[in-house]
């Protein structure tokens, strides 16, 4: 019994036994499901084992939604508790936990597995190659990913969940402080997700580099792909950061050392910056995708070319670079004095110009065009002036001597959020009706569609502009409750009111894909939005080799040449095409990672080395396998090809 | 069309429950830092009001005049790569709006990092603020004197807080007399704030320490330095003197209400700045640096109280 003790919850509630039941009822309803419509033999060769981008993709986008509700509904319950003042619907540590898993799972495991998902879907269509550089590599990203994601989200019933901030500024996040395990989720499974996503940044620059098709310079590629490439390369240099952070916060947690204790010459002020020297990148990795989704939407519904492509490539690297240049900002209050925070202040304020010629550019790209208000581009236009909005309050949380009196308020929380709701959840939205066709061969209905993003654009309006309001009236952020006499009540009252219109406008969003997969049409051949990049010039669904034959690229915009100048993309004939096998082991590892965390977390030793060395088995069994891949043959391609509408 | 009209509707919304309000704190100052900090603010607003409507305007003029169904049916949008003045102009125009920014920004540093003027000619006071789960304990040296959760502070004199934290790190905040700064455990941070005229304000911890954040606040009294040293007096008269014992107690987690002493910890607990400071290194001491540690392992287990006294005075 004793050795169970350690799984109890130290803090519980009736929800939290409500949800092990539902979590329990769940687990049990699916696997008989898989077993009933004999579904397993399925599932195993054809999700679990696939190294196909496009299948990772969508397997990173139903995680990316799963998790947009589990962040959401964390978030209903913050606006909930805080609609009212001395409300009693949540206690402290429950708002406590409930904040800190909102941070973590809506930026790590919602806003960038739906990026990278987009990313394995879309980035090798768009230059023309047959799948990513290292097809198993990307699946064990996945796998590494997913296991990190599912081992973070069964905290609040095993154990109990992290209650230190998405943040987890240490001395807080140490053991004294924060003494469930809760903390010890957090530094490992963001560690394990961490080196999935270490992994993606290394195959698609590699992928981008060098798998273009033929005639594809760096400067033809789309707007997209430049900004994976480039949240790429901020990943392969932000994240290892992180690695380094959470693994000396796992050694001052679990072994003892004082690398961030506030005693023993350890440095608090050291995790604050490692965790922004990677957490301040990361916000441009998120969003710099974003922006390329965004290029492609609206050049395709303004019916134009994408104006200012070189400066829009150019602005993208000065962001880039710059974006390593300002983590202080997130801590100008810690007292590092003037000059420091000059500096800091000035680079900060300078993203606004490269950020800026961006909304201008896509402004000058509705110029003279022919603009049709789809729901993609519906998105796309509610982004252009909510996200001005987010980013001006951004400049001026950039004035360091302001920032003292925005700092650790809701105006800053106000302030991301416009951020990344119109920035990043909107392209996301935007992507996800934009690219539903070619994933599924049916378009969701436009109707719902443009509806949701009414709701979900005004619900975002009233969930956060309050928030400017209540933070400059001296509302601190994450706080559970507050004084009736504080005057915050009808501030956060408006907010909660937002809040409900987000859930209405999500759950639109889900009826919609419900009501399109019962009665959309199957028949809208491979083009359905007239566009113009090479992710369009194949069929639909998309065949596992991508392109029979590799297309001449010319253009920035290939396909459009194709179609309204002649110019063809694919002259050659068909050949054998190599593609590579799939594999289990990405998935074992998944699952060995998932235990081996699970086992770190509750410093259970023994299954811990077993697992490490299991992990390594795996890994030394991957090195040694013999697998070159197999080749399809031309009949076989011919034959799809034909199925699906003859070879272009 | 929709569009301005959502916007239009939450903006007007917005303005009419606004001018039914109070003036929000941080618009409303009381001492010389928060008046720079909301002048920075509300110049900030407006400018950034004026970029937001161009935005705005541009966004609707093209929506408006470009859309397809205000155009035939075979016109073909024409390819147009860019222009180097109109880029130029997109560049240039936020590089001085951000240049004049960084002006302000970095004057308003060095005087929110510095004693406010007009004060200069006296001393300023010097407040030790230390926050300990869930509580501020303040230090007045100069006056021997020491408070929990609340602080009487004289009109005509600069303040100076020096701030530490006895456990997370913190952040020492009055909106109306000026923005926060952290307090942390192993170095003291220097606030520089100065109240104008008397009144009483809201202060509190901004930063997330644990389950007793929300309530980690305190009460601040601006009074003329008549009544000040009234104050000072009448505590000398009454209060008891703070004992190692009882500051120890009082460091346990939890909340406490309002309380007065006379002398300050700072005699037998210094702050951790010079010597003190917690990522100071002292080379050639390991045996006081191992008796440090045994004394920070007992406070944290808030055992053995009566052992503390051993330890004292390094």
């Amino acid at each position: 019994m004793e050795f169970f003790e350690r799984f109890a919850i130290p803090h519980p509630s009736p929800a939290i036994y409500a949800s092990m039941v539902a979590i329990g009822l769940v687990t049990i309803a699916i696997i008989f499901g898989l077993t009933y419509f004999k579904k397993w033999g399925y599932l195993w060769r054809e999700w679990l084992t696939t190294v196909d981008h496009k299948r990772l993709g969508i397997m990173y986008l139903i995680s990316a939604i799963l998790m947009l509700f589990r962040g959401g509904a964390d978030a209903i319950m913050m606006r909930a508790q805080l609609a009212a003042p001395e409300n009693k619907l949540l206690d402290a540590q429950h708002y406590n936990e409930i904040f800190t898993t909102h941070g973590v799972v809506m930026i790590l495991f919602m806003a960038m597995p739906f990026i990278i998902g987009f990313m394995n879907f879309v980035v090798p269509l768009q230059i023309g190659a047959r799948d990513v550089a290292f097809p198993r590599l990307n699946a064990l990203s996945f796998w590494l990913f997913f296991a990190g994601a599912m081992l973070f989200n069964i905290s609040f019933v095993i154990g109990g969940s992290p209650d230190a901030g998405w943040t987890s500024y240490f001395p807080l996040a140490d053991n004294e402080f924060s003494q469930s395990v809760g903390t010890n989720y957090y530094m490992i499974a963001i560690q394990i997700a961490g080196l999935g996503t270490l992994m993606t940044g290394i195959n698609f620059m590699t992928t981008i580099l060098k798998m273009r098709a033929p005639g594809m310079t760096l400067m033809k590629m789309p707007m997209f792909t430049w900004s994976a490439l480039i949240a790429n390369v901020i990943i392969v240099f932000a994240f290892p950061v992180l690695t380094v952070a959470l693994a000396m916060g796992t050694l001052d947690r679990l072994f003892g050392t004082h690398f961030f204790a506030s005693t023993n010459g350890g440095m608090d002020m050291l995790w604050a910056n490692l965790f922004w020297v990677w957490g301040h990148p990361e916000v441009y990795i998120l969003i710099l995708p974003a922006f390329g989704i965004y290029s492609e939407v609206i050049s395709t519904f303004a019916r134009r070319n994408l104006y200012g492509y070189k400066s829009m490539v150019a602005s993208m690297v000065i962001i880039s670079l710059l974006s390593f240049l300002v983590w202080v900002h997130h801590f100008f209050t810690m007292g590092q004095g003037a000059l420091v925070n000059s500096i800091f202040s000035i680079t900060t304020m300078a993203i606004a110009v490269p950020t800026g010629v961006k909304i201008f550019n896509w402004l000058f790209t509705l110029y003279k065009g022919k603009i049709e208000v789809t729901t993609p581009m519906l998105y796309s236009m509610l982004f252009i002036p909510l996200f001005t909005i987010g980013g001006v309050t951004g400049v001026m949380l950039g004035m360091s001597a302001a920032d003292y009196q925005y700092h650790n308020t809701m105006f800053l929380v106000a302030h991301f959020h416009m951020v990344i709701i119109p920035g990043v959840v909107f392209a996301m939205l935007a992507a996800l009706f934009y690219y539903w066709p070619k994933m599924f061969g049916f378009m969701l209905n436009e109707k719902l569609g443009k509806l949701g993003a009414w709701v979900i654009a005004i619900g975002t309006l009233l969930a956060f502009m309050p928030m400017f309001f209540s933070g400059l009236d001296g509302q601190a952020r994450r706080m559970y409750t507050y004084s009736e006499s504080s005057g915050f009540g009808i501030w956060n009252m408006i907010s909660f009111v937002g809040a409900l219109g987000l859930a209405i406008g999500f759950a639109l969003i889900v009826y919609n894909i419900y009501y399109s997969f019962r009665y959309a049409s199957r028949d809208i051949g491979s083009d359905p939005w007239d566009a113009r990049t090479l992710e369009w010039a194949t069929h639909t669904p998309v065949p596992e080799y991508n392109f029979a034959t590799m297309p001449q690229i010319e253009s920035v915009e290939p396909f459009w040449d194709d179609k309204k100048n002649g110019k063809k993309l694919f002259k050659d004939k068909i050949e054998k095409i190599h593609m590579p096998n799939n594999t289990g082991i990405p998935f074992i590892m998944g699952v060995l990672f998932f235990i081996w965390g699970f086992s770190f977390i509750f410093a259970m030793w023994i299954p811990l080395i077993i697992f490490t060395l299991a992990i390594f088995g795996c890994m030394a069994y991957q090195s040694f396998e013999n697998d070159h891949g197999r080749y399809i043959s031309v009949e076989e391609v011919e034959e799809t090809e034909n199925k699906l509408g003859g070879k272009r | 069309m929709k569009l301005k009209r959502a916007l239009l509707l939450a903006i007007i919304t917005i303005a009419t429950v606004l001018t039914g309000c109070e003036p929000l704190a941080v618009l409303d100052p009381k001492g010389p830092q928060a008046e720079v900090q909301a002048n920075d603010i509300v110049m900030s607003i407006w400018l950034m009001s004026g970029i937001v409507i161009v935005v705005f305007a541009m966004l609707a003029y093209m929506l408006f005049k470009y859309r397809a169904s205000k155009q035939k049916k075979d016109y073909e949008p024409p390819h147009i790569e860019g222009n180097i003045w109109v880029e130029a102009i997109c560049v240039g125009i936020p590089v001085l709006i951000v240049a004049f920014l960084s002006f302000v920004s970095v004057q308003s540093n060095y005087k929110v990092e510095a004693t406010p003027p007009g004060y200069e000619d006296k001393e300023p006071l010097v407040v030790y603020a230390s926050s300990s789960n869930w509580k501020w304990h303040f230090s007045y040296p100069e006056e021997d004197i020491e408070t929990v959760n609340y602080l009487y502070i004289p009109t005509d004199r600069a303040l100076e807080f020096k701030l530490y934290s006895f456990g997370p790190i913190t952040s020492f905040w009055i909106p109306q007399l000026g923005g926060q700064k952290y307090a942390m455990a192993d170095m003291v941070t220097t606030l520089h704030l100065a109240a104008d005229h008397p009144g009483e304000f809201m202060g509190r911890n901004a930063n997330f320490s644990g389950k007793g954040f929300a309530e980690n606040t305190f009460d601040v009294t601006a009074m003329s330095p008549v009544e000040f040293d009234e104050w000072v007096e009448e505590v000398h008269k009454t209060a008891d003197p703070i004992t190692e014992d009882k500051f120890e107690e009082l460091l346990e987690p939890g909340h406490l209400g309002k309380m007065t002493f006379t002398g300050t910890h700072l005699d037998f607990k210094p702050a951790p700045e010079g010597e003190n400071s917690g990522h100071q290194h002292h080379h050639g001491s390991n045996d006081d640096e191992e008796e440090n540690h045994d004394n920070h392992e007992e406070n944290e287990d808030h055992e053995n109280h009566e052992d503390h006294s051993d330890h004292s005075g390094h």
